[in-house]
């Protein structure tokens, strides 16, 4: 499964603390942190504080650039935010995200095709995340549409079907793994699925039992991506146990090793 | 039509065995194997770089049980590990040779480690080919001769086995001393295949260093096994991933001349045929199907296999 780190993020406080302090130090850490604990790539997001969004996210871009080559998800609604960060990338980049609404496909499309980039589409839209998983994979049938009609390969676009938190949300857990396995279906190849995997334990007590859990039945329904924290070792654990039982890898008695020495 | 083609991830390790003078042995050649970045001999989607290789079997004493057919094109030589490796080299133009210390083993004269480094070191005297050595093939009485053998042969870059789970710490810390590569042999079982390279690697020893046996069986007698593993192995290794990467070889020479159909003679059995044939071409068909499970490198025994083979794989490299 292809990860993406969700730690350089301004709302946790100590990336905040960095971003302010302009401790370069820190972010690189984390970067680095990351990509050993078996990250693919690292989302970037210079969090709801940020008081110059922009000049922020080309700092970070910036700065991680300088530790490491992985791809970087750019993570912020803005347009300009989201082109300043992906003119700064050395390597491949990660537009996150675009939703179902006309409008933002029109800009964030063209984009990713002028840079390049993957994209994250999300099953939403200006009225809001649908209730069941036919509405969600309705969104996600237009943004396929859109991609195809902009020569998106289907290999470069991401459907997140956008988990609830499970405490106020319950129902949309079933109707998200739902999606994922209809995404499948949308056309052939299909377009890859991906899931923001941490805000199913919003405010929950135990946030890695319920992560963990819902990523080993998200990969049983197909996932293909997920932004989490690489750094929960149980979490990551379970990513390889759940893809071990889909046959992803072959198994060995040492099978958490083999694949950490990939 | 539209031609599909795959685009893999990975590809099988590239592994030397023999070292010249330069890098410090004496022998006059090496051999290259591995490295394919698609299923074997598949041209048109990727890159073969290395055709198989044979390595021609030569054991340090007269092999008890070979059929008549198997003992003839070497009639002068069974009992002169030096002599046949002579003959083996510049009678049949062996490219490569398997020194096989099948007198190690308690079964046979129990001979000892010494006396077995000595053999080793006439053979690397007298030919000037890249070498494979192999113990009796008894986990226990082989951790004792192929530390000392593999000291003998240091700096030669020799392909050296056979490590088991039961003794592969002792086969590897040799090969790791004596700068050669390894043969882990696993009982045609994946998982415990991935598992031994892990358990190697986790010694320290490179996993580029290692070949992978998956136990060979001939034909008719459990090929289907040992083929699917290796297909399944290869797979994995074009898939990315790591601990699965290795060159594969098969003891063809080893299984297929116990078996009936390539011992027995027409007289006993006149609808199989002329044995002088038959046992060649038992040989041969087992070697050429284990090339298409991607076997990198093939230990035989019979001059007229290894000639057909050698045919079939100039065919097969041709793109």
């Amino acid at each position: 499964m292809f990860v993406i780190g969700e730690r350089i993020n301004g709302m946790f406080e100590n990336v905040a603390m960095a971003i302010k302090e302009g401790d370069k130090a820190t972010i690189q850490d984390l970067a680095l942190k990351q990509m050993e604990a078996g990250a693919d790539a690292l989302d970037v997001n210079v969090g709801p504080a940020a008081e110059d969004p922009l000049r922020t996210m080309e700092w970070l871009v910036k700065t991680i650039s300088e530790v490491t080559d992985a791809p970087l998800a750019i993570d912020t609604p803005k347009f300009e935010v989201m082109e300043a960060g992906l003119k700064l990338c050395k390597n491949k980049a990660i537009i996150n995200s675009t939703s179902g609404d006309r409008e933002k496909l029109d800009k964030l499309l063209p984009l990713a095709k002028k840079y390049n980039a993957s994209i994250i589409g999300l099953t939403m839209n200006k009225s809001g995340i649908p209730q069941n998983a036919e509405s969600r994979a309705e969104i996600a049938a237009q943004i396929v549409m859109y991609a195809q009609e902009q020569g998106i390969d289907m290999n470069e676009l991401y459907i997140d079907a956008v988990i609830l938190p499970v405490n106020v949300a319950q129902d949309h857990s079933r109707e998200v793994l739902d999606t994922i396995r209809q995404c499948k279906l949308l056309c052939d190849p299909p377009p890859k699925t991906i899931l923001g995997l941490s805000n199913v334990s919003q405010k929950t007590l135990d946030r890695s039992l319920v992560n963990r859990t819902y990523l080993a039945m998200a990969i049983a329904c197909g996932l293909d991506a997920a932004i989490l924290d690489p750094l929960d070792k149980d979490l990551m654990d379970s990513m390889i146990t759940a893809e071990l039982l889909m046959g992803k890898q072959i198994y060995c008695d040492n099978y958490l090793e083999a694949y950490k020495k990939k | 039509m539209e031609k599909v083609t795959e685009k893999w991830a990975s590809k099988v390790n590239e592994l030397i065995i023999g070292a010249t003078q330069k890098e410090g042995g004496t022998r006059s050649s090496v051999i290259k194997v591995g490295g394919a970045t698609t299923l074997p001999f598949l041209h048109f989607e990727g890159v073969i770089p290395n055709p198989p290789a044979i390595a021609m079997e030569v054991w340090d004493m007269e092999p008890p049980d070979w059929p008549a057919v198997l003992r003839e094109p070497f009639r002068d030589v069974l009992g002169d590990p030096v002599e046949w490796a002579k003959k083996c080299v510049n009678e049949y133009g062996a490219d490569f040779l398997c020194l096989r210390l099948a007198s190690t083993s308690p079964d046979t004269k129990n001979n000892s480690p010494e006396e077995a480094a000595r053999t080793v070191k006439r053979v690397l005297e007298a030919v000037s080919v890249p070498l494979m050595i192999i113990g009796c093939n008894q986990a226990e009485k082989d951790t004792e001769v192929i530390p000392i053998v593999s000291e003998a042969a240091r700096g030669e870059n020799c392909l050296v086995g056979i490590a088991v789970q039961a003794n592969y710490k002792t086969i590897t810390a040799a090969c790791q001393s004596g700068g050669h590569s390894v043969i882990a042999e696993s009982p045609i079982d994946i998982n415990l295949a991935k598992q031994l390279n892990i358990l190697i690697s986790d010694m320290g020893f490179p996993l580029e260093k290692i070949v992978m046996h998956p136990a060979t069986g001939a034909l008719g007698y459990g090929l289907e096994y040992t083929y699917s593993i290796m297909e399944r192995s290869r797979l994995a290794a074009l898939q990315g991933d790591k601990m699965m990467s290795m060159p594969m070889v098969n003891f063809v020479g080893q299984e297929v001349w116990r078996a009936k159909e390539a011992k027995t003679s027409e007289e006993e059995v006149p609808e199989w045929g002329p044995l002088a044939s038959r046992g060649p071409l038992w040989e041969a068909t087992t070697a050429v199907s284990y090339l298409q499970a991607g076997a990198d490198i093939l230990v035989m025994c019979h001059p007229k296999a290894i000639d057909s083979v050698k045919k079939t794989i100039e065919e097969l490299m041709k793109k």
